[in-house]
């Protein structure tokens, strides 16, 4: 009933009945194109300089950044951080990356879990599908060895990326993920700039409101 | 939300002199206007963005039917459900089914405009199920009974007092004056209301007709765990947010963020995309979008079609004179400065939001930063043409307008009007050249003195220099 009528104002409106195989046609065409509007030259720049404006943006973004040669430096570096941090508790996600990671060396100081956040949770592990150079903004899906919750409700939040991974605007991003799922999107695409924050108060910027405290990039060098 | 936009001078005239206001509105003034001129300075490129944005949503508003279909389809395909709702009644109806199909006791709510502009809140606590808002602006507001006076800023009118005060009360908390500790205080408090809900009700910013999917752009991260946790989502959204394809998502997320905030981008972007897929550990099992309409079928193909490429970033009521001297409680309803008083008197009535489109001088500040070119002084001028063919508008401005209009169609009769009006004023001015007081003008002379105009008038000036 009402979306007879919603769309019957449209097309009265538009001084049309409903429309026709062509111009259906040609609104089909114009999705299945994907073509891209303006990308700003500040994203169309040669790999090298990718990552280095990805570092910058991420940084201005209040993310850390730790740059490591080989991901097996992984567990060291978060036993660091979260030592450091007083935590000793670490959940991950459990993609073939991080579950080919040896956490021995650390399993004094840090004890691992594989599972779903939950409230409580002060700190998770997990890879992301693209870091977007742009604005330093990262991109991660929802999927059987990535929940997403892992992305937001604890206390700080480690996310592995690879130098690889790295592209210059978003649209690149979204091409390297329509290829790898066939264009039927996962139920959550998260881009993430930087950790939690607002400032509904007096428009004064606190951070870490509901999200994570702290984002840690841990970019591998590969 | 209750409708007080006819009291619009009344509050004005209150809001003018509530010293803890102005302060609260001078936060916004040296805020997001700075930030986002350094933005824009960042991006060579944001006036071809504006242009494209602007391209792109008439083209999406000339095939919107066909844009909403497209959506509607792919939201199934993937396992969703899409309901159509023409007016806030239909809207509020259709989420309480739903709540009841889960036997809902509590809902977690992202910010969402389109929520307060349906009055779910009332709606939903008067039927047994309480809503929570998790943003901490909402938050602040739910407590104290508050509704928001920003789109994007809820309590940009409370000052730090306000919120500290109220959290005392309600948390049972020592008394803190510091934000940090404050904010802390709220993500504490919600975090087991968070896990707790049985359903989570965020807006969207856009819907992608490409692949179904909805998405909500915030900085705290409230949206995302609102979404996240419940077994059902729900998305409450309206009908001209559709967008084709993620590539032109990308472009209005370009513009949203240095627009609204002066952010290079906005900390969480998330895209919904149906419920959680076999294998996935955790996300909603049901997934619901409420295609909200409330007039704006009826703007297609009328002079207010341009307002339906709002992408509600605020940056008009940001940089609006009277917007930051009176704050957006004065305009009594839910959608404030140049883009409330177009779209407010198509959702409640000219009848009664006629004073909305008349508070502006018109200085074109709003459309100058408008990132889709909305022509909000001209939209503006249409309702008030409305509210004179309507007979709307008091004697005294009908008569002077048809007075006005007397003499502008007798362009003799007007110059010697103006001439001899013009002398009049000199000599009430007297040596000075300033009048304290015009009879039934008080207007223009109550607070300060009005001064004499001087020199020729322009049409004997004009005539001078064609001489020359």
């Amino acid at each position: 009933m009402s979306k007879a009528e919603i769309l019957g104002n449209i097309r009265h409106g538009l001084k049309r009945g409903e429309a026709t195989q062509e111009q259906k046609q040609a609104v089909l065409n114009r999705i299945n194109k994907h073509a891209r509007n303006i990308v700003p030259q500040r994203a169309q720049l040669p790999h090298e300089e990718q990552v280095a404006l990805f570092i910058a943006m991420a940084t201005e973004a209040a993310a850390e950044i730790y740059q490591m040669d080989s991901i097996n430096e992984v567990p060291q570096i978060c036993a660091n951080w979260l030592k450091a941090h007083n935590i000793s508790s670490l959940i991950t996600a459990s993609d073939a990356s991080i579950l080919a990671l040896d956490w021995s060396s650390v399993s004094d100081e840090l004890s691992c879990e594989q599972r779903v956040a939950q409230v409580g949770d002060a700190a998770s592990l997990t890879s992301s599908f693209a870091g977007i150079a742009e604005t330093g903004t990262l991109m991660l899906h929802s999927g059987a060895t990535s929940p997403t919750t892992l992305n937001f409700l604890p206390d700080n939040h480690f996310v592995i990326l690879k130098r690889s991974d790295i592209v210059g605007p978003y649209e690149d991003a979204w091409q390297k993920l329509r290829d790898k799922t066939q264009g039927d999107l996962p139920r959550t695409v998260n881009m993430i700039t930087g950790p939690s924050r607002s400032a509904d108060i007096e428009q004064k910027l606190q951070m870490g409101a509901h999200g994570p405290k702290d984002l840690i990039i841990l970019l591998i060098n590969d | 939300m209750e409708i007080h936009s006819p009291e619009f001078k009344e509050k004005s005239r209150i809001a003018l002199h509530d010293v803890n206001l102005q302060k609260a509105l001078s936060n916004l003034k040296a805020g997001f206007p700075v930030k986002r001129s350094i933005a824009v300075a960042r991006m060579p490129e944001f006036e071809q963005l504006r242009d494209e944005g602007t391209a792109l949503k008439n083209h999406i508003l000339e095939n919107l039917d066909i844009y909403l279909e497209q959506f509607e389809a792919n939201v199934i395909k993937n396992g969703g459900h899409v309901h159509w709702c023409r007016t806030p009644e239909d809207a509020c109806k259709k989420i309480l089914d739903i709540c009841k199909e889960v036997d809902a006791k509590t809902v977690t709510k992202g910010k969402s405009m389109v929520s307060e502009e349906i009055n779910l809140n009332d709606y939903l606590e008067k039927n047994g199920v309480e809503p929570i808002e998790t943003d901490l602006g909402e938050y602040i507001l739910q407590l104290r009974g508050d509704h928001p006076s920003h789109i994007i800023a809820p309590a940009i009118h409370l000052n730090l007092e306000d919120v500290s005060e109220i959290f005392h009360e309600k948390h049972k908390r020592p008394k803190s004056s510091d934000p940090a500790v404050l904010m802390q205080e709220a993500r504490e408090m919600l975090r087991e209301k968070f896990a707790g809900a049985d359903v989570g009700i965020t807006g969207a910013n856009f819907l992608v007709a490409e692949t179904g999917s909805t998405i909500i752009v915030t900085n705290e991260g409230n949206g995302d765990l609102t979404q996240t946790l419940p077994k059902t989502h729900i998305v409450v959204t309206s009908i001209e947010k559709v967008v084709p394809t993620l590539e032109d998502m990308t472009l209005f997320l370009r513009l949203l963020a240095r627009s609204a905030t002066g952010q290079e981008f906005t900390v969480y972007n998330t895209l919904s995309t149906g419920p959680r897929r076999t294998g996935d550990q955790d996300g909603p099992e049901n997934f619901h979008v409420v295609l909200v309409d409330n007039g704006r079928s009826e703007m297609v193909g009328t002079e207010f079609q341009d307002m339906l490429r709002c992408i509600r970033c605020s940056a008009c009521m940001n940089h609006c004179p009277v917007y930051g001297a009176v704050g957006g409680h004065s305009y009594g309803w839910v959608y404030p400065g140049p883009m409330g008083s177009v779209l407010t008197p198509q959702m409640i009535g000219i009848e009664q939001a006629a004073l909305l489109p008349n508070a502006s001088t018109f200085c074109g500040k709003c459309e100058s930063v408008c990132p889709v070119r909305i022509p909000l002084p001209k939209l503006m001028r249409h309702w008030r043409e409305d509210e004179f063919s309507k007979h709307l508008s008091p004697k005294a401005v009908r008569w002077g307008i048809g007075g006005w209009a007397f003499f502008a169609k007798r362009p003799a009769l007007y110059r010697l009007l103006s001439t001899s009006s013009n002398l009049f004023l000199r000599l009430m001015a007297g040596k000075k050249g300033r009048i304290k007081k015009i009879p039934m003008a008080g207007g223009w002379t109550d607070w300060r003195d009005m001064p004499a105009p001087s020199g020729k008038t322009f049409m004997s000036q004009y005539k001078s220099r064609k001489q020359s």
